[in-house]
């Protein structure tokens, strides 16, 4: 009997699956299910080159559009799911029709968390945005305009792309973020202050501990004209011709929720991205799974995830069982910087740097005793390699020798 | 159009027509060549597409920018003949060209 799996979202991690499949010999039926107009595509570039105008959409594009054809793969695009019948195994899609599955495979990834304010329903302003999809970037071409001035709510990675492209771009940039600095929840204070001082010197400006108190709606209440905010107990006005907001993910666990499968932040997995349903498996961002490099449950919203996970989960589905072993790793890329970043700096005791911020170019060095929990990497690639070995290797170091330059990476172990 | 093969370490090999003006690592994965994982989708921050270029090929391949060198040089099995195929462009000049895959490309 041939073998059905559908995959529901056709994103990262499900494009993934679905091409992984095939590669490894499954020759049992694959369909792919996304309610996007576009084959599955790399979002990283969505705040970067993509909306810098500098890669055509065709360019994100993992596959072009004729590979899953010629490989047997269904794809359906512009098509939900909209809720999966677990006990006569089918997938019941938005056009009304019913795929039957022996694995489904939850590929839902997330939605952007909405900001909620008193009295005001964000979502039907004109003028503000989240950037998630290519749909998003179109929408907000448009408004991208030279001297325009930008809010931007959200001082995490994707933020502060946006924030280096639309400076670039001669908007005027306002920057709001609600903790004392910025990507402090990812980073130490070395790069918070690096990161600042390299936006403010192409004139994007700051309001740092700011929490956003409401918006100035003009006469038509469908466009914000200014985001007041409060900070440090000072009140202000910022005035917008358009907002962003880039205050997280929600992972998309409706389906899972709906079908009686268990969600703690993220579709719960077992580590062969199982649900507690043999024939339903998790992947990529929408998934909540117990890590080999924490010891504890974790949600990854990466790329690299995405791929593993969807390698994990493809042995799963051919029936050899292979854990993940991988250590979360980032990238970004902000002007002319490039950031790499591995492993997680949570619980890190002190951090030590190599190479000189004002040359644009040093590592931060995260520790926990003798071991490097994780670290940033801005303009040293050579130092991103070697850093992802020691990470993942759990390789005690001495701390001495990792602060002096002088000394390779390589031969800084214990 | 340009044939490539891209030999796996396991000796398996994949003749792929690869569009001028695209990488070669998109060529890989348009195929769907087993052996290259490129994380980061072809921007020279992961070194997952890692290959070596056939000896006979590579004075016909434009050498590699600094940021290419420094991810290479401290990748995984590395040997002098070894590029990040997401940074080499396909061009009619690379027509037959062969390319053999590393064991691992994150050394597990
Ligand atoms: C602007 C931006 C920049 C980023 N930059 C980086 C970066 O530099 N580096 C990095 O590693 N990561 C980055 N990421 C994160 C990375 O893109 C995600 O981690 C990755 O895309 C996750 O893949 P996924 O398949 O889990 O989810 P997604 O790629 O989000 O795919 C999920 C798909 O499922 C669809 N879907 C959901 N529900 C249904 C349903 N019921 N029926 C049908 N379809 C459904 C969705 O519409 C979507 O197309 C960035 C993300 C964004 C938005
Ligand atoms: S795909 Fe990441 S370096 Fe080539």
């Amino acid at each position: 009997m041939r073998e059905n799996v559908v995959i529901v979202g056709a994103g990262q991690a499900g494009g993934e699956l679905a091409t992984g499949l095939r590669q490894r010999g499954f020759s049992g039926s694959i369909t792919l299910v996304g309610d996007e107009d576009h084959p599955p595509y790399q979002r990283p570039p969505l705040s970067k080159g993509f909306l810098m105008g500098k890669i055509p959409q065709e360019g994100l594009y993992l596959k072009p559009h004729e590979t899953y054809g010629r490989f047997d793969i269904t794809l359906r695009l512009r098509t939900r799911v909209e809720s999966i019948d677990r006990a006569s195994k089918h997938a019941v899609l938005s056009d009304g029709s019913r795929l039957p599955y022996d694995k489904l495979a939850l590929a839902t990834g997330g939605h952007a968390r909405r900001l909620s304010l008193p009295g005001i329903d964000v979502g039907r302003l004109e003028n503000v945005f989240s950037l998630r999809s290519i749909a998003d970037v179109e929408s907000l071409r448009g408004a991208f305009v030279p001297g325009r001035r930008l809010v931007i709510i959200g001082g995490g990675y994707v933020g502060l792309e946006i924030a280096a492209v639309a400076a670039q771009l001669g908007l005027n940039v306002t920057l709001l973020e609600a903790a004392p600095r910025l990507l402090a929840r990812v980073t130490g204070p070395e790069v918070s202050a690096f990161i600042e001082g390299v936006h403010r010197s192409h004139g994007v400006q700051f309001r740092l501990s700011a929490e956003v108190r409401g918006f100035s709606l003009d006469a038509s209440q469908r466009q914000a004209v200014g985001v007041d905010i409060s900070c440090q107990g000072v009140q202000e006005r910022i005035d917008a011709d358009l907002v962003l907001v880039g205050i997280g993910l929600v992972p998309n666990t409706g389906l899972a929720s709906a079908a009686g499968l268990a969600v703690d932040n993220g579709i719960v997995v077992d580590e062969f991205a199982c649900t507690a349903d043999p024939s339903i498996l998790a992947i990529g961002d929408c998934a909540n799974q117990p890590s080999a490099y924490t010891g504890g449950r974790i949600r990854l919203e990466s790329v690299p995830n995405a791929i593993e996970h969807a390698r994990v989960a493809a042995s799963t589905i051919l029936g050899q069982r292979e854990p993940s072993t991988a250590t979360p790793w980032f990238w970004s890329e902000q002007y002319d910087l490039k950031l790499q970043m591995v492993g997680l700096s949570s619980g890190y005791e002190r951090c030590i740097t190599r190479g000189d911020p004002s040359s644009k170019a040093f590592s931060a060095f995260y520790l926990k005793g003798s071991r490097i929990l994780a670290a940033d990497v801005i303009g040293r690639p050579a130092d991103f390699m070697a850093a992802k070995r020691l990470v993942t290797g759990r390789t005690p170091v001495e701390p001495e020798r990792l602060a002096d330059e002088g000394i390779p990476l390589a031969k800084v172990a214990a | 159009m340009s044939k490539i093969k891209f030999i796996e370490a396991s000796g398996a090999e994949h003749v792929v027509e690869a569009k001028d003006g695209q990488s070669v690592m998109q060529a890989a994965m348009d195929n769907l060549v087993p052996g290259i994982v490129a994380e980061c989708g072809g921007f020279a921050n992961c070194a997952t597409c890692h290959v070596y270029v056939d000896e006979a090929w590579g004075a016909k391949v434009p050498p590699p920018e600094p940021n290419e060198k420094d991810m290479i040089d401290c990748a995984f099995h590395v040997q002098p003949n070894s590029r990040l195929s997401c940074q080499i462009t396909v061009t009619p000049a690379l027509d037959g060209m062969v390319v053999r895959l590393p064991i691992s490309q994150t050394g597990e």
